[in-house]
């Protein structure tokens, strides 16, 4: 099948000559009785049976989305309702989320693949209802007895179908729970549509591979403990060619005062592993007594897109880890989905942590009670604070060759409430900050469109789409304020915004919030530095900086 | 989905790249590289040589970065250079297409 998306042209030519719900056309067909159609583009690869025996899935075996038939096992039905039922009882927001929506369509304009494709079914309170329409032919009097009057219908395979479809077009990003009334987490609703598709053996390879190899080594990417080892020292090389100063990274080393886990992307793909010098260059620079690991190799987590169990089992490394190497905190690098995990989860799922103490930042001293519990700081308040305590010596002009603007990473902004931070560290680093316009940012910020475990090369239509909003939000600075980096903290993002901005807005480079600290960053004794991290020219610089001369 | 390689069937997945290692050979590469419209010569080989024994040595390809070095290195070139040579080679990108031919898997995750 193809990957490659459908030209802008083309786009535009379907938007213009297609009816569409974005121009207030409406089907004269309900929505329950629009069948679900796979095309080339708008759906993943089907997970390896290796990978499903790996994890003890149910129904290996070797199939694809769009074969007419998908090799169910006999009675899958029971098995996915039984797996319902089991959750309704287990988890109340589940129950809630099902019996609370008021259709008031609130939700319904605010989802990024519902504004990047038009489909009726991406409004979040239609996505939902394509659970909530079989919980109500199982689980209530009125569905069991007034059926398709009350939206209730009977799980087929077709219904099973349109989950598949819908439940991996959307990113979990929770930006529609963000101006629901009722305080519906549509994610939620996606986590155990998920889980259930799963239990059907509906499970994508984008996905579920990371999981098992997450669960192998220790990290999505299946790098090896002396791979992550020999990837970081080849980067040590590159941080003493460019900057003249070897900095000293340690792993799996007891007695550490701190874990450093950060996303496996940062150790390997490209722009991430610029992201990962910049962490390097800090630690070193102000003397941090800190290790890595090659076995908690791993910040994010496609454990949490597949179902609630595998989300813990790939979490509890990071405790684990800390335990055995008797550290007294972890800091995490920049990764979003790791963040909701850590935050929302972590400590019921896998704590307490009381081996561990409230984490103090050794140089300046601050507390960082927000993590007294899950005894985790985030790289970009660890940061802030070292600046705001002048602990750095910051020479923002050599990242003048950039005018930035922030990504704010869902999980980030909604999953954990961090908005300032980040900025606050981009304002110091560089000269040229230009936020996206008003709901396009922080809490109201717009996905990737890759997020949740999409970001897979043959599912490009659908990731162009659904980026679509904040493509656009991207072009309104690029051409206002001539911006030409996006700069995000989030190793998916980092990963899915390049195609993003190559298809909308070529000429706009992603980059990581530490690869920037890196640039910008005045280690003592470095040698004087003309290019960036990723070794293009910074413009130059006329004067000395008067960091520099305090510093010789 | 297969490749026929002199007669031969060759599993691949979806995205055209070998379902085991054990499967390649220069003949398979060969016709790999012929469906990413590659014609082999000595440079491309020499980078497949070298993606098959880190792979040998790592059991992942390796990063763009490192891959680009290690290139720059051994042509003494600047890295740069090494980059706009190793997209000059494989037009779709090394990780990708010169992966591919090498025979080795695709990495899944944030990347």
């Amino acid at each position: 099948m193809s990957t490659n998306p459908p030209k802008i042209a083309e786009l535009k030519a379907e938007y213009e000559n297609a009816p569409s719900l974005l121009k207030g056309d409406s089907s004269a067909k309900e929505w329950l009785d629009i069948p679900v159609e796979f095309r080339d583009g708008n759906w993943c690869h089907a997970a390896k049976p290796e990978v499903i025996e790996n994890l003890g899935f149910n129904n290996p075996r070797k199939w694809s989305p769009d074969d007419p038939d998908w090799q169910l096992e006999e009675g899958w039905q029971q098995i996915v309702l039984a797996g319902m039922k089991e959750r309704l009882g287990q988890f109340r927001s589940f129950k809630l989320f099902m019996d609370i929506c008021v259709r008031c369509g609130a939700c319904s304009d605010k989802c990024h693949f519902f504004l990047g494709t038009g489909d009726p079914k991406n409004m979040p309170v239609v996505r939902a209802e394509l659970l909530r329409s079989v919980y109500r032919h199982e689980f209530t009097w009125s569905g069991k007895l007034l059926k398709g009057l009350v939206g209730a219908r009977p799980l087929t395979e077709e219904v099973l179908k349109e989950w598949f479809m819908y439940f991996h077009q959307c990113t979990e990003c929770r930006r529609c729970s963000v101006f629901c009334p009722f305080g519906i987490d549509t994610a939620e609703v996606t986590l155990v549509g998920r889980e259930l598709l799963n239990l059907a053996g509906a499970n994508i390879n984008w996905i579920t591979k990371p999981v098992s190899d997450c669960s192998r080594t220790g990290n999505h990417l299946g790098i090896e403990p002396h791979t992550f080892k020999s990837v970081v020292e080849s980067l040590v090389e590159d941080i003493e060619d460019q900057t003249g100063i070897t900095v000293n990274p340690t792993f799996n080393r007891k007695g550490a005062e701190i874990l450093f886990i950060t996303p496996s992307g940062d150790v390997f793909g490209d722009p991430g592993i610029y992201t990962m010098m910049g962490y390097l260059m800090l630690f070193e620079h102000i003397g941090l007594d800190y290790t890595l690991s090659t076995y908690a190799s791993e910040g994010g987590n496609f454990g949490y897109f597949t179902s609630n169990q595998t989300a813990k089992k790939l979490n509890a490394k990071m405790y684990h880890e800390a335990e055995r190497l008797g550290v007294k905190w972890i800091l995490g690098g920049e990764c979003g989905h790791m963040w909701r995990v850590v935050h929302q989860y972590m400590d019921t799922m896998n704590g307490p942590a009381d081996f561990m103490e409230e984490p103090v930042s050794p140089i300046t001293g601050t507390k960082f009670r927000n993590a007294t519990s899950t005894k985790m700081v985030h790289i970009a308040e660890f940061t802030a604070d070292l600046i705001h305590q002048n602990k750095l010596k910051l020479d923002p002009r050599r990242n003048d060759h950039l005018k930035t603007t922030f990504h704010d990473s869902c999980n980030i902004a909604r999953g954990m409430g961090m908005m300032e931070e980040p900025r606050y560290v981009l304002r110091n680093v560089c000269n040229s900050f230009n936020e996206m316009p008003e709901h396009t940012i922080r809490e109201e910020t717009f996905c990737c469109g890759s997020g949740s475990g999409l970001n897979t090369d043959e599912y490009m239509d659908i990731r162009m789409r659904g980026g679509f909003p904040r493509a656009n939000a991207v072009k309104h600075v690029k051409d206002k304020f001539d911006v030409n980096a996006l700069v995000a903290i989030c190793a998916i993002d980092r990963a899915s915004l390049p195609p993003l901005m190559n298809y909308w807005n070529p000429g706009v480079q992603v980059y990581g919030l530490h690869e920037l600290v890196g640039n910008a960053l005045v280690m003592d004794g470095e040698e004087e530095r003309s290019e960036d991290l990723r070794e293009d020219d910074m413009l130059e610089i006329e004067t000395e900086s008067p960091v520099q001369e305090d510093d010789a | 989905m297969s490749l026929d390689v002199n007669g031969t069937t060759i599993e691949v997945d979806e995205n055209g790249y070998l379902l085991s290692l054990e499967d390649w050979s220069e003949e398979v590469a060969g016709k790999l590289a012929e469906d990413e419209e590659i014609e082999m010569n000595d440079q491309h080989w020499e980078i497949v040589n070298f993606l098959r024994d880190y792979y040998q040595e790592f059991q992942i390809a390796p990063a763009v970065k490192v891959l680009t070095k290690a290139i720059a290195k051994k042509n003494d070139i600047h890295k740069k250079e090494a980059s706009v040579f190793l997209y000059e080679l494989f037009p779709n990108g090394p990780g990708l297409q010169a992966c591919k031919i090498a025979g080795l898997p695709k990495p899944t995750g944030c990347v």
